[in-house]
């Protein structure tokens, strides 16, 4: 391969933050050994990251240059940097706040907060004196919505998020380039039996030994005693299920990934937290980041894996910088390091960041993303467990999933598969939002009644019932006030023709119309399918224009017509899309339909 | 390694519409169903390119199996239970070709007209197709505009002509990622395109859409034999299509080996009137694989000049 290289030099400001990434180059220039640029390639997001946040985009002579210190065809970088939203290849403002406009910020004055933008600094996408505004997915702030991400480039840069974002913060955040500190996440419920919360606005989550004070470590030190057959077997006994919507057996995850002969393992954890209305994974991130660090490294020891990576979505800057601090802290004090707590077993975790890719939340889809390729998701078979990060043994685990590992070595797997109902064990983050008294994340054992975690919500916002509930976020599904009885378990809901998914329980009262948030949800699968497979490509741009129509009363023939295309549309997306997002991308739409009256009842007349 | 020295492979037995099949191990579906002469579309799929499995219209039905499986790139299992013609697949296959029709410009895609055909896709289902939203180069991904419905969105965009020897017609592209393994790892080793944006914006391109002669091309023309649609295309062809001159019936093709180096590479001349209007290879040629180099592709001018020449001495 003889690459060519770009002719655009980047600026000295561009090169230095490159290089400051990337390490210095060489000096001379040595040739690369056979093999040796594939494994430059997974620097290349942190490397657009470092160029982007210096001065606001990605130019060519940054992403020439990236390419040539990674020894990659410049092609191939720009297909890769032109997949990531938070990338931009054209000039860009330096100063841009990022407004999240989807379902559950929505619900709460996104719509106001972005107009309010526009009549300030103009359209969407445009620059005015260096600063500029965009329109984005779900930021995770469902919590304290509407939320906006503030990015701000430079020789320091500025990342940070705002929750319950009013205009003129805003704008005075930009001006400033500086953003008002978050209040601590505040816990709505009772603490009485808070166990994956439980730290949570107690412990101080930058001081390792608040941590320690507070139950910290003792898992990891069990771990290490019972030896990583044991503590899969612990795992197996409390019947873990995945949290990140699967709810796929731990222990048999882990257990694959042990016995695989294929060296070296890997340990991923999913902090790519993107499901519209799911906040639940950057609570723990933000506020119990050392849990984290201590659930991977038992997941690590486990399967055998020296190396433990946490993908975490770039809308979560303040995740980042307590993920990255902890595990210095972890690594001086020896709880990761060459000889973890003097037992002589070696454990390293590391951070890496997306750029803005709902998709890179499907575990395929992450692993192509960290090895610095487009977040494409692979065919299924094989799977990571087999075949993962950079072609070996891969467990990969949500962060809510890893942090409930720590309360089975805690208490004994069997103690944990006593909470819960008989085959969903344990208990469950909730992330409430939408039109409800106190939005936030609830822990409840699961079987626990949808109106009952309603209720520990506080309810619908005053004066309000209940519209419509959206359960497991964009891709889960609808369903009416008459279903709060729900009892929230694996298998009610599957029973139900629902899913908890990642945990999402977005309220909308009864004076709002569904539509506009249908329409939302079709313009965001449109915008986060990767583009891999026909049916997921071009079946999202089918469906949003379908639902336009909806909303302007005019059938391309008949609603009957309508109805028919959509249907076949909705079961070739599941039945022939590569990944999860396809397969899923109608599933609230279709629910919707089921229950409520969505399309016009009268046929148009000829 | 040499055939001689590779391992034996166990054979496995699968059922395809009620026939049982018996296939090497490692073999995928459409092995087995090629054995049994399933006549399956494919579009994303060549015989000598890695499966990409993205185009989805060669999906079968697999017993037990949640979803459809791509037929091109599931491995065979023994005693794997499989449909080819039932429902679900036909829904599938219709309903992808008719997704791909109502984007693309399909004028020189014959197979994907035959398919079409074939499973009764009404190329008109989702409306008349409509101009993009904005310039596809310049798409920002995860960032598009509501359109009304009225029309399906299309990826209409003006031919790309950047050089002497082969056109871009990207509005004909249904992104099969074919070129870019000829490119890339598959054939060349050029890496002068890849996939660039994402969802309905993604997009073959260079670096920056940058032209041809700025970028990594070295004129192969791999990326051209390789793409199901016509997107890719001989200048020659294009130029004999748009003056309504290019008439597969009339031309014959004669293989012959390439006079250029000391390869032997299997040159398929595709003639008409007399005159050389393409050059192939065959892709069951040991030597190449279907590939060739810019010498072979697009070095017989000599030829067509040389008989003009002898022509004009005689008469």
């Amino acid at each position: 391969m003889d690459l060519r290289p770009l002719r655009d030099a980047p600026s000295p400001e561009e090169r230095d933050a490159i290089d400051a990434a990337l390490g210095a180059p060489a000096a001379p220039p040595t040739p690369l050994a056979l093999g040796a640029a594939e494994a430059l390639r997974p620097q290349l997001l942190s490397a657009l990251h470092a160029a982007q946040s210096r001065v606001g985009w990605v130019s060519r002579g940054a992403l020439g240059y990236i390419a040539e210190r990674l020894h990659m065809p410049p092609a191939e970088a720009y297909g890769v940097a032109s997949f990531y939203a938070l990338f931009s290849l054209t000039p860009r403002a330096e100063r841009v706040a990022h407004v999240c406009d989807d379902v559950a910020c929505k619900a709460r004055g996104a719509d106001a907060l972005a107009a309010a933008l526009e009549a300030a600094l103009g359209p969407a996408g445009e620059s005015t004196q260096g600063i500029g505004w965009h329109r984005s997915p779900c930021l995770g702030l469902c919590d304290r919505a509407p939320g906006v991400l503030v990015q701000c480039a430079g020789a320091t840069p500025l990342e940070a998020a705002l929750g319950e974002a009013r205009p003129d913060v805003v704008l005075e955040a930009l001006r400033r380039r500086e953003v008002p500190a978050e209040p601590p996440t505040v816990i709505h419920q009772p603490r009485e039996g808070l166990r994956l919360l439980q730290r949570v606005g107690v412990a101080d989550p930058t001081q390792l030994d608040a941590y320690r004070a507070h139950g910290g470590f003792l898992a990891l030190r069990r771990a290490l005693t019972l030896g990583p057959a044991a503590v899969v077997r612990e795992l197996s006994d409390s019947k873990l299920a995945g949290r990140g919507g699967a709810a796929f057996p731990t222990a048999r995850k882990w257990q694959a990934v042990a016995a695989q002969p294929a060296r070296p393992h890997y340990v991923v954890c999913n902090a790519d937290e993107s499901e519209p209305g799911t906040f639940k994974d950057r609570v723990l991130l933000e506020d119990d980041p050392f849990a984290v660090i201590e659930a991977v490294a038992i997941a690590a020891f486990a399967v055998g894996a020296e190396e433990g990576i946490v993908y975490l979505r770039a809308e979560y800057p303040r995740a980042y910088t307590r993920l990255t601090e902890a595990i210095a802290q972890c690594e001086a004090r020896g709880y990761l390091g060459d000889n973890v707590l003097g037992r002589g077993v070696r454990l390293r975790v590391r951070v890496a960041r997306g750029a803005g890719a709902y998709i890179c939340g499907e575990e395929t889809a992450l692993l192509n993303s960290l090895e610095g390729k487009r977040g494409e998701p692979r065919s299924k078979p094989p799977f990571p467990v087999e075949v993962g990060y950079l072609g070996k043994p891969t467990a990969m685990n949500n962060v809510e999933t890893l942090v409930a590992v720590l309360e089975i070595l805690r208490e004994g797997g069997e103690a944990f598969a006593r909470r819960g109902t008989p085959q969903s064990t344990g208990t469950k983050l909730f992330c409430l939002s939408g039109h409800i008294a106190r939005p936030g994340v609830y822990e409840v054992p699961f079987g626990t009644k949808l109106s009952a975690l309603v209720a520990l919500a506080g309810g619908v916002t005053a004066g309000r019932r209940v519209g419509a509930v959206l359960l497991g976020g964009a891709a889960g599904v609808f369903i009416g006030p008459d279903e709060l009885d729900l009892a929230l378990s694996l298998e009610d809901a599957r029973a139900a023709g629902a899913t908890l998914g990642s945990g999402v329980v977005m309220v909308l009262d009864d004076t709002t119309p569904l539509l506009p948030y249908l329409r939302r949800m079709a313009a965001f699968f449109r915008d986060e399918s990767c583009g891999q497979c026909v049916p997921c490509r071009v079946g999202t741009v089918r469906v949003e224009e379908l639902l336009s129509r909806v909303a302007r009363k005019k059938p391309l023939d008949s609603w009957a017509a309508e109805t028919e295309r959509l249907e076949a549309l909705a079961q070739t997306m599941c039945d022939a899309s590569i990944c999860g997002l396809g397969q899923t991308a109608t599933s609230a739409l279709s629910s919707a339909l089921a229950r409520f009256e969505i399309l016009p009842k009268d046929e148009p007349s000829p | 390694m040499r055939l001689e020295d590779a391992p034996p492979r166990r054979r496995i037995t699968l059922t395809v519409d009620d026939r049982e099949v018996t296939v090497a191990e490692g073999s995928t579906l459409l092995d087995a169903l090629k054995q049994l002469a399933v006549d399956t579309p494919t579009l994303c799929w060549a015989e000598n390119l890695t499966p990409v499995n993205v185009c989805r219209v060669c999906v079968v039905e697999l017993e037990g199996a949640r979803t459809l499986v791509p037929s091109c790139s599931r491995k065979a299992e023994a005693g794997m239970k499989i449909r080819t013609d039932s429902e679900r697949v036909r829904t599938s296959r219709r309903t992808v070709l008719e997704l791909l029709a109502s984007t693309v410009d399909t004028s020189a895609a014959a197979s994907l007209q035959a398919f079409s055909a074939r499973y009764g896709a009404d190329p008109q289902r989702y409306g008349a197709q409509g101009a993009p939203h904005g310039p596809r180069d310049a798409a920002r991904p995860g960032h598009h505009a509501v359109t009304s419905g009225a029309e399906a969105e299309g990826v209409a965009q003006p031919v790309k002509v950047d050089n002497d020897l082969y056109v871009r017609d990207y509005a004909k592209c249904i992104l099969c990622f074919k070129c870019v393994e000829a490119c890339g790892t598959d054939a060349q080793a050029t890496f002068a395109i890849a996939v660039a944006g994402r969802g309905f914006e993604a997009r073959i391109s260079t670096e920056f859409d940058v032209a041809l002669p700025e970028s990594a091309c070295v004129y192969c023309g791999n990326c051209v034999g390789v793409c199901p649609t016509g997107a890719l295309m001989f200048t020659q062809e294009h130029s004999l299509r748009a003056e309504g001159q290019w008439r597969p019936e009339a031309q014959h093709e004669t293989d012959t080996v390439c006079p250029y180096c000391g390869v032997g590479c299997v040159l398929r001349l595709h003639v008409q009137d007399d005159t050389i209007v393409k050059v192939s290879s065959p892709v069951e040629s040991t030597v190449t694989h279907g590939n060739l180099c810019v010498k072979g592709r697009f070095g017989f001018g000599h030829v067509v000049k040389l008989r003009r020449n002898k022509r004009e001495a005689v008469g």
